[in-house]
């Protein structure tokens, strides 16, 4: 017999021990972070940023298998006795020695979790976690000249590839409301007296908001650069559409923070299928919160459509994309993103 | 509906205040729930697991006299534990708001031969929605007893006495057998019904498990110790058993507490529906101790009207509850576990026989038209 298979024996013997629980129920109240358990981490350490951001240490769990950087990481906090997820960029390099990350957060008004981990969160505490993801990460063979166009926390994933990454030129436009609101600001400036960054360093409520279309006055050949974008949805849509009137849209990449909610149809009766509950729900509410205000128990995760942490299986029925207005229809395997998407008529997820 | 209608002085406005009153004590709670709650319910589960993990660790050593009584001691706590404050209420969807895929309602399973989907079944959706009401509650006696006036006689009942104590002692598999409506379900027709056959099978993977892991599993993991670890797992289960059975009785079948013909129920109202639970439900009082054992059941009342609130909420939600029975001078059935026990024994034995034929005036027969 192979040592895996009398490993899977010896755990089926473990099983029977702890039936109905399983041994990891036993295991996790000792050792949460083991290999083999569901992959959480541990906040080591809080430190503020700026006055509304801070940076979470993290030590993952054994079943940790790195970053690439610019990617992000669904983490799993506990906020009021409620578990949340959402979607962070890991901030921290991927050559870190003593194998923790980091994520950076900023408050954003009414954010539940953001207030949360920038003003609550003690070290110690156990988190759920995802492995990291995400598209928005630099090409193997690095680009010889490089643009990042950020603003506000839009800096982190950024900030990330930085820390990474030596690279022979790179200009960095940021744009931040104040001097005393940009994150990683001494951190940029250390990289600028290395001279391994030009900086440009916009503060909004003093020399108002950026101007895409005037970028070339800030960055002389902004247009030979592959960009790397990513901020507010004004800021990346403007971006997006004056690279593509310059015909290289393909050098530009960005990462977006918020959904654009373009579309509200008619709602309709959502039966989760798995729970039994029915639920009358609008043609502007996610159906992601609509199995939550239920109290069914729904995967998730960006809540913005991007990380796909939230897919569910649609049984019956049509839902309505947000962003898009599309509408997707129920077919054996169709899987849809509750975060991004509504009732368009009755419909049943397998919840 | 063993008197005078209890509830006949109200009018139907003053019911449905009432049941606005009660939705606000709940919207209070639910208001406020928050970390203090998760944290207690991690706490419970952690510290029952351990409990558990330790005596059942002790009952290796079983074979000497004081680890014997420790380990059985600590076992019996670690399952009531599981089947009271942990699993019943879990099940009930009482932590389901913390959106832990680890701690609710769909995910659970507890130390007990009832599969959790058929026991959340019988008892969530019948149980709880169609309290006490006659030919729908089976909780009412649990289809082999007459707890009321009401129900019919038969000569079966003459044995009552020795089927609830037999019920006591095997309890989870009582109520395994309840939950799979095996009563009715034993007809020649509906044995071969497919769906009752599945559910059949879930019922006899589950006590396999169970038996082979209290039985079998751990007695042959002492060794020397295998007979005292089966006679101590077993020992185990009849007090869980027994404690479960003693805590159930004392939440419907007391001196007191009212049951509801199935036609009163037609087109009943939010505040009706409170009026029945409030009525049919009766609460235990005692030591904090006491109340935890009893997984907070011994706030029946408090339960019945808000099934998933999480349980640590019922003791302060019971204030409030008490105060709204005296201000719509309404009986609250409550007392002390040997009075309630023996209440709720004394009424098996007494309706073992059939109803004495003459009535006495206040044994007039009337419906309660909640």
């Amino acid at each position: 017999m192979t040592s895996t298979a009398l490993r899977s024996r010896a755990w089926q013997l473990l099983e029977m021990v702890t039936t109905p629980l399983l041994p990891s129920d036993y295991l996790d109240l000792f050792s949460p972070l083991r290999a083999g358990a569901d992959l959480r981490g541990r906040i080591e350490a809080v430190h503020a940023e700026t006055p509304d951001a801070a940076t979470i240490v993290i030590r993952p769990g054994k079943g940790w298998r790195g970053h690439v950087a610019g990617q992000y990481v669904r983490i799993g906090v506990d906020v009021d006795g409620v578990r949340l997820w959402r979607a962070y960029s890991v901030t921290s390099p991927t050559n870190r020695q003593d194998g923790r990350i980091t994520i950076t957060v900023k408050a954003i008004p009414d954010g539940k979790v953001s207030n949360h981990l920038v003003r609550h969160a003690k070290p110690g505490t156990v988190i759920q976690l995802d492995q990291a993801t995400g598209e928005f990460v630099l090409p193997k063979t690095k680009p010889a000249k490089v643009l990042y166009l950020t603003a506000g926390s839009g800096i982190t994933p950024v900030m990330g590839m930085l820390r990474d990454a030596q690279l022979e030129d790179v200009v960095m436009v940021h744009s931040a409301p104040r001097k005393q609101d940009v994150i990683f600001r001494n951190d940029l400036h250390d990289l600028v007296a290395d001279k391994s960054l030009r900086l440009v360093e916009l503060h909004t409520d003093t020399d108002g908001m950026l101007d895409v279309a005037r970028l070339h006055e800030l960055v002389p050949d902004w247009a030979e650069r592959e960009t790397w974008a990513c901020g507010p949805t004004g800021m990346l849509d403007a971006a997006e559409a004056h690279w593509a009137a310059n015909g290289i849209a393909e050098r530009l990449h960005t990462e977006r923070f918020r959904p654009t909610i373009v579309v509200a149809g008619d709602g309709g009766e959502v039966t989760f299928g798995t729970t039994g509950k029915t639920v009358d729900a609008d043609g502007a509410t996610p159906l992601l919160d609509v199995g939550e205000a239920a109290g069914v128990l729904m995967p998730s995760g960006c809540r913005m459509g991007i990380c796909f942490g939230c897919s569910t299986p649609l049984k019956a029925g049509a839902v309505r994309d947000l962003r898009t207005g599309e509408i997707t229809e129920a077919e054996p395997g169709v899987l849809v993103q509750t975060c991004v998407s509504a009732a368009a008529g009755p419909c049943e997820l397998e919840r | 509906m063993t008197a005078i209608d209890p509830t006949a002085h109200l009018t139907a406005e003053q019911i449905e205040e009432l049941g606005r009153e009660l939705d606000a004590i709940r919207d209070e709670v639910i208001a406020s729930r928050g970390e203090k709650d998760a944290a207690y319910i991690r706490k419970v589960i952690s510290a029952q697991r351990k409990l558990e993990l330790v005596s059942r660790g002790i009952l290796l050593f079983s074979i000497f006299p004081p680890a014997w009584i420790v380990g059985t001691a600590g076992l019996s706590v670690a399952k009531i534990m599981d089947n009271m404050e942990i699993g019943h209420n879990i099940l009930h969807g009482q932590w389901d708001w913390m959106r832990d895929p680890k701690i609710h309602s769909t995910t659970w399973d507890w130390d007990h031969v009832s599969p959790a989907d058929q026991w959340k079944h019988s008892h969530n959706e019948l149980h709880h929605k169609y309290t006490n009401v006659i030919g729908k509650d089976n909780d009412l006696g649990y289809g082999i007893m007459r707890v009321d006036e009401d129900q019919k006689w038969h000569p079966i009942h003459l044995g009552q006495p020795l089927w609830n104590f037999i019920n006591a002692c095997f309890f989870e598999y009582g109520i395994a057998a309840y939950d799979l409506e095996l009563g009715k379900n034993l007809h020649k027709r509906r044995r071969k019904n497919p769906e009752f056959r599945a559910r059949a099978k879930a019922v006899g993977r589950k006590i396999r498990k169970q038996v082979l892991k209290d039985y079998v599993i751990h007695p042959l993991l002492s060794g020397p110790s295998f007979l005292t670890t089966l006679a101590a797992t077993f020992t185990a289960n009849i007090i869980r058993n027994l404690w479960s059975h003693s805590v159930i009785m004392c939440g419907h079948f007391p001196e007191g507490v009212q049951v509801f013909e199935r036609r009163s129920i037609k087109g009943e109202t939010r505040g009706q529906w409170y009026l029945r639970q409030m009525m049919g439900s009766a609460n235990i009082s005692g030591s904090k101790a006491m109340h935890f054992m009893t997984g907070n059941l011994s706030h029946q009342i408090e339960h019945h009207l808000f099934p998933d609130l999480p349980s640590n909420r019922y003791a302060e939600v019971a204030v409030k509850v008490r105060a709204l029975f005296e201000k719509y001078e309404l009986d609250y059935v409550t007392g002390p576990l040997p009075k309630q026990v023996f209440s709720a024994w004394h009424k098996v034995f007494r309706l073992s026989l059939p109803n004495k034929k003459v009535k006495t005036p206040d044994r007039e027969r009337e419906l309660v038209a909640a």
